[in-house]
């Protein structure tokens, strides 16, 4: 067989691979999410497809497809049409450079880290193109919004990233998962979340991520109440459906990436349990992060817009910062105890100041209403 | 193999140059101008730099490419067809493609194969700029914090003239 035959089937293998999975997850989310908002919500959730409505997604996908695809007749074709492509395109794309178990990376280059940033950049361009693309008033503050946060949000998302590199010294998804391999005493992995500067970064991240996959507390571009799905008012069946997947494989690629980074990609928490596969270990872990994004969607209500962006510029970006130093100062005290404690330490004081400064004695009387009641 | 990709990559980033410069909408003049930015980092990938190609994508797309789009929404309202000939630009243009091709075809050392180079990482970069490059990354770095400064101070007038 010529060289380039076996390259191109593997390349395939790994892009169809690639798909399949998450397609698969996909459809589960999609109906487990509703399952899980169902009974947080005290109520059933979809029970009415096959059993415990398990083929939901089968018929979504259905209803989906045969549904008309309505294109305005003022939109910009070319670009209406462009959009939902691009952004489900960047999303898969950004899926190929996590570690999935030991030698599974579908895509593995030196800048893995940067790969990913960079294409998932993109993102706000596609946005972009799907607002003014739909000429609609709404579908451009929609945009405007997603674009405003996720600018905002890319910062503390990437600085969070930057201690995880510098310990490491590398910025290929495989290195730094590599680098978290090993226990202490057998019991306490060598993840970097059960480090200070590497708790606060984690959380941080999952917080960056949050808001970049557009999920309910920072889910102010798509506002179904006050400006109708926002980019995507204008998009319906398969379109729609393409924005729909795009934005929950970016949920799975940025969970993938915090998994990655700070919760040891594919090693197992204990040294004993090492003996299940480790793709195993990725997927338990990315879904126990993907319950805690529903879970958050069912607890928390929609922030403001300010509130969104006052909490990126005044808190999470000098918090990210902060991470870096904490960082700094475990690894050149030795990476053992002493960084462990000093570390948390100054994370510790500088949160404190920070929410000392930030705090502004505001209170909240119960809400009178002039023309409601 | 590595010609043909030169071949298709070069058409499309020049197809995506003349419908930057050619198309009535200035919106669609920018988002060609994209296609631009991909095939130029497409071909830093064909070349082995990684990094660069990379860092192309994320600051002119992420980035530049969001800036423009944004500067021609807020700023202008008349969006379609009035865009003439500019002979000012076309002067310049060809000045520069004529100042391009004098150098490119005096230099002489251009049908030499190209000595074997080792791909650079990303931590050699990173070496380079932390030692021998650190007073230039100083001034970017400072220059972007004045600059980032200067923005803020702009918003923050025009909020208390209201």
């Amino acid at each position: 067989m010529p060289d380039w035959v076996t390259t191109m089937a593997s390349i395939l293998l790994n892009i169809s691979a690639l798909l399949g999975v998450f397609l698969t997850i996909f459809a589960l989310i999609s109906v487990l999410e509703r399952k899980i908002l169902g009974r947080m919500q005290n109520r059933y959730g979809p029970n009415r497809v096959g059993p415990f409505g398990l083929f939901q997604p089968v018929a979504d996908g259905i209803k989906m497809l045969i549904k008309e695809d309505v294109v305005p007749a003022r939109a910009d074709k070319v670009v209406h049409f462009l959009a939902p492509i691009l952004v489900a395109a960047t999303a898969i794309l950004t899926l190929g450079v996590i570690p999935y178990g030991r030698n599974m990376t579908p895509f593995a280059i030196d800048g893995g880290i940067l790969f990913f940033f960079a294409v998932g950049s993109t993102t706000e361009l596609a946005v972009f193109m799907a607002g003014w693309g739909s000429n609609n008033k709404f579908s451009m503050l929609g945009a405007m919004r997603a674009i405003a946060q996720m600018v905002s949000y890319e910062l503390p998302l990437i600085l969070t990233t930057l201690p995880v590199v510098m310990v490491v010294g590398a910025l290929s998804p495989d290195a730094i998962v590599s680098a978290q391999g090993g226990y202490w005493f057998g019991i306490l992995p060598h993840w970097f979340v059960t480090t200070p500067w590497g708790a606060a970064a984690f959380i941080l991240f999952f917080v960056s991520g949050l808001v970049e996959s557009n999920r309910t507390p920072f889910d102010v571009p798509e506002g179904e109440s006050e400006i109708v799905a926002g980019h995507m008012t204008e998009y319906s069946g398969f379109k729609y459906a393409t924005f729909f997947l795009a934005e929950y494989f970016g949920m799975f690629a940025i969970s993938g990436l915090a998994v990655t980074l700070f919760l040891g990609g594919w090693h197992a928490p204990i040294a004993v349990l090492e003996f299940i596969p480790s793709y195993v270990w990725f997927f338990l872990k990315l879904s126990a992060l993907l319950f805690v994004y529903i879970w958050v969607r069912g607890t928390l209500p929609r922030t403001r817009v300010d509130q969104i962006m006052n909490f990126a510029w005044k808190f999470m970006l000098p918090m990210a910062f902060t991470c870096i130093i904490a960082a700094a100062v475990w690894h050149y005290q030795g990476r053992g105890l002493a960084g462990w404690l000093w570390s948390l330490a100054v994370i510790a004081i500088i949160y404190q100041t920070l929410s000392r400064l930030l705090e502004t004695k505001k209170k909240f009387a119960p809400r009178t209403y002039r023309f409601a009641e | 193999m590595n010609s043909v990709a030169f071949l298709a990559i070069a058409i499309i980033t020049l197809s995506g140059a003349l419908a930057a410069a050619t198309l009535p909408k200035l919106i669609h003049a920018a988002l060609s101008l994209v296609i631009v930015f991909v095939g130029v980092a497409a071909y830093f990938f064909l070349l082995g730099a990684e990094f660069v190609g990379l860092v192309q994508i994320f600051v002119y797309i992420g980035a530049v490419a969001v800036l423009i789009v944004f500067t021609i929404l807020l700023t202008r309202r008349d969006s379609v067809n009035d865009r003439g000939v500019n002979w000012g630009g076309v002067i310049v243009a060809l000045a520069v493609f004529g100042g391009l091709l004098w150098i490119i075809l005096n230099t002489t050392s251009l049908a030499l194969p190209a000595p074997q180079t080792e791909p650079l990482t990303v931590k050699q970069i990173g070496e380079s700029l932390m030692t021998n490059y650190v007073w230039p990354l100083q001034c970017v770095g400072l220059v972007l914090t004045v600059a980032l400064i200067g923005a803020l101070i702009l918003v923050m007038e025009e909020k208390r003239e209201r």
